[in-house]
């Protein structure tokens, strides 16, 4: 620790090139941060909805048709389920298809109580939701961004289901309430969300009465999820509608999956902004030591061995890597919010900065061994001789 | 003024092999930026391609009113018959419309690369298909029996999933399926799909009626009167669009999502790169500061010696921009990837590195240069001769 002054000082030796090399590496480290968080958040997705707890049962050849309502009760029966509740795909959006709104039908016992830990809703407002049948409730997010207030009377468009009563596509609702949720990193998750009676839905669509999209089950032990989805699917093996469950979260990371090999595109571009990095810190470390020669000789020469000076240009190298990656880290860590907003549904942790470290660490090793072999290996007299 | 010029640039390139370290900090760190921007950009412009070539300006197809999708929408029957009847319709010899009723759903199947199931298009197809889409060639094995379960798949579905071979059988919903052959259609969309009689899809997902109806117009120029008399027509309720802009449609927001990811990154690359180029070019007028002085001593202006070092900067940078390019385009054009496109289905397409994509990518690379090269270029020409040439 006591060299740190001398590290430090020959650091800055060069101002400005020490600036930009930082600068340049400052914004590599930001982006690997985001590109991390990013890739972190689409390889876990966790809590709320797709907790370990929680299982989902869709048709097995499509998740586009659907199943009889009537599995509901041997659903229920199946040892080790504690809830299960029906939900269908409405597809709606608010005025123009760009305004999508994740409108889901529910049946109000069993969809709050199984998701009876994520959502934050008054008594009151609850209340009036289970009064009025044609009652929504809706994330409070959502309703800031159409400027709803409870007690308006919304529109939305099903670009699938048509009522019964008139042929149209437009269903309205009465918003008498609104959640939020109840673990803020579910918030982007549900930042859409818009509930209604799945009694008024299956009543009022002109077709497909009876039937549902698809199943959710709470189950009491989540090591048994396995062993329960078997027995589930067992029920239907053969029927018309067979079905497959597993963890909500398998379920999740599957759709991702189905967006492409995200991983590989983030890995690819952190891969390129890596060997670019390597080349510009491993030239201003190179070219910093060069420059240095005579006065590295010097200190050899006032008795510092071989290993010490070779360990203060791997000081250096790693002072400066680390300064960078703490900076650009931190610089991405506060980014997070604006990441989240542009990102909805995926939850984002900073756990997926720390490997920053470790890369700053690796990269620090990488460009700083050269030329810290070279300072090591320097012989006294000719490295004095040297006059540039 | 000129001579000047040119003897200022070629000195200083003369001497570039001497800093060739400094320098190559400058191409790489380009190189790296153009070949992220080109890569990124390629997937959006490769999407795009994929669905702006489906489909063709005679062709219109018809949904129910406001379902946005094929997979959304429901047609009866006695709507198809309806819009059969329409003025402004290709008719085969017997007076019969050139219109293929179809009925699209999604199913499961394992893709090769992942093991996990994704979603595919089946798409139930009428008789009419080889006239209605003469694009559709069968390359392997021979076209699908109506009234038995048997498919076609798509050459891009053939290469993602998993099972797609001729010969193969595919289990769907308590039924067999043998795929007899795999087509192409000019490497549009369809060619991610499965293709199977509309009828036997119909009685497998026990659905009545249709998703959508899709008609060859006797020519382009009639698709407004087609349009007209059937939005007029009371008893419809159908939306009816030319193909090219119902798919055109349904690439904009996965391209706009791409190209924001391509260039926000590239952004911030470029960033990283522009400090990068301002170090070596700083370096490189220290290097050459003996050499600038002398220039300026013998009568050299302050404009050459600016000029010479920012278009060291602009070949440099250039050299990596085509470096760049020429990488993404070595190892991503062509390749094939698929995505959850805008019908809820796998979409198979190539990044296409596109002649615009390069001039893009090399624009940047010079943007990146000039601002690199700029501060150094200033300080080469202000650099005092007298101490720089005392200082040496």
């Amino acid at each position: 620790m006591k060299y740190f002054p001398l590290i430090w000082a020959s650091l800055w030796r060069k101002k400005t090139r020490t600036i930009f090399t930082l600068l340049s590496m400052v914004v590599a480290f930001l982006l690997f941060g985001v590109l991390e968080t990013v890739d972190y958040a689409f390889a876990h997705p966790s809590g709320g909805a797709t907790g370990a707890d929680k299982l989902i049962t869709t048709n097995k050849y499509s998740i586009t048709l659907s199943l009889p309502f009537s599995d509901t009760q041997e659903i229920r029966a199946v040892p080790g389920v504690a809830e299960v509740t029906w939900i269908s795909w409405f597809g709606a959006y608010y005025q123009e298809s760009k305004n999508f709104v994740f409108a889901l039908p529910v049946d109000t016992d069993s969809y709050f109580n199984l998701h009876k830990d994520e959502f934050i809703v008054s008594g009151e407002q609850m209340q009036a939701y289970r009064n009025t049948r044609s009652g929504a409730l809706v994330n409070s997010a959502l309703m800031k961004k159409f400027g709803w207030t409870v007690g308006d009377k919304v529109p939305l468009h099903s670009t699938i289901w048509t009522q019964k009563k008139d042929g149209s596509l437009d269903w309205t609702f009465d918003i008498v309430g609104t959640f939020d949720a109840k673990d803020p990193t579910q918030a982007g998750q549900q930042a859409s969300t818009l509930l209604f009676h799945y009694d008024l839905f299956d009543e009022g669509r002109s077709f497909g009465k009876g039937s549902v999209g698809w199943f959710e089950e709470r189950i009491a032990d989540p090591s048994q999820s396995g062993a329960i989805s078997g027995r589930i699917d067992a029920l239907f093996a053969n029927s018309p509608n067979e079905t497959k469950t597993q963890p909500a979260k398998d379920f999740a990371l599957a759709f991702m999956k189905q967006l492409g090999d995200i991983g590989f595109v983030l890995r690819a571009i952190l891969g390129a902004v890596f060997f670019t990095l390597l080349f510009l810190t491993g030239n201003t470390m190179m070219q910093s030591v060069r420059e240095r020669t005579p006065e590295l000789a010097v200190l050899k020469t006032i008795g510092f061995g071989d290993g010490k000076v070779l360990g203060l240009v791997i000081g250096e190298s790693l002072l400066l890597c680390v300064i960078a990656a703490v900076i650009g880290l931190g610089l991405s860590y506060a980014a997070l919010p604006i990441i989240k907003l542009g990102l909805q549904g995926v939850e984002l942790s900073p756990k997926a900065l720390l490997p920053g470290i470790g890369a700053a660490v690796l990269l620090a090793l990488i460009v700083g061994l050269p030329p810290a072999l070279r300072a090591g290996r320097l012989n006294i007299v000719d490295a004095l001789a040297d006059k540039r | 003024m000129f001579k000047q010029l040119v003897a200022a640039i070629s000195m200083s390139l003369q001497t570039l092999p001497q800093r060739i370290g400094a320098s190559s900090v400058i191409v790489i760190g380009i190189a790296g930026v153009v070949a992220v921007l080109v890569s990124v950009l390629a997937m959006g412009a490769g999407f795009r391609h994929t669905l702006a070539d489906s489909g063709r300006a005679d062709r219109a197809i018809i949904l129910r009113g406001g379902s946005d999708a094929e997979l959304n929408s429901n047609l009866t029957r006695a709507d198809v018959d309806t819009i059969s009847n329409a003025p402004g319709l290709a008719r085969d010899s017997e007076g019969k419309a050139v219109l293929s009723s179809e009925l699209v759903t999604v199913v499961n199947i394992p893709k090769i690369d992942t093991g996990t199931d994704a979603n595919i298009t089946l798409r139930g197809v009428g008789l009419e298909l080889a006239e209605v889409r003469p694009e559709l060639k069968v390359v392997d094995g021979r076209m699908f029996h109506p009234a038995v379960r048997e498919l076609l798949a798509g050459a891009g579905a053939a290469k993602q999933f998993r099972g797609l071979t001729v010969g193969s059988v595919l289990h769907l919903r308590n039924a067999d399926w043998t795929v007899t052959g795999v087509f192409t259609s000019n490497g549009d969309v369809h060619e991610s799909e499965l293709l199977a009689d509309v009828d036997t899809v119909g009685s497998s997902i026990e659905r009545n009626g249709y998703s959508s109806a899709v008609a060859l117009l006797a020519s382009a120029a009639e698709f407004t009167r087609f349009k007209a008399a059937l939005t007029t027509d009371p008893q419809l309720k159908v939306d009816v669009q030319r193909e090219p802009e119902y798919y055109a449609a349904q690439s904009k927001a996965l391209t706009k999502a791409i190209n924001f990811v391509g260039n926000t990154v590239a952004v911030i690359m470029a960033i990283g790169a522009m400090f990068g180029a301002l170090n070596s070019m700083y370096s490189a007028v220290a290097a050459r500061g003996l050499e600038i002085a002398t220039l300026r001593a013998i009568g050299f202006g302050a404009v050459p010696v600016l000029l010479s070092v920012m278009i060291e900067a602009l070949l440099l940078s250039l050299l990596g921009g085509v470096i760049g390019a020429a990488l993404a385009w070595l190892f991503f054009n062509g390749h094939t990837v698929s995505t959850l496109g805008g019908a809820f289905a796998q979409v198979v397409f190539q990044l296409t590195v596109t002649r615009a994509l390069i001039i893009t990518g090399i624009a940047w690379a010079c943007v990146i240069g000039l601002l690199g090269g700029f501060f150094p270029a200033l300080r080469a020409a202000r650099l005092p001769v007298a101490e720089a040439l005392r200082a040496a």
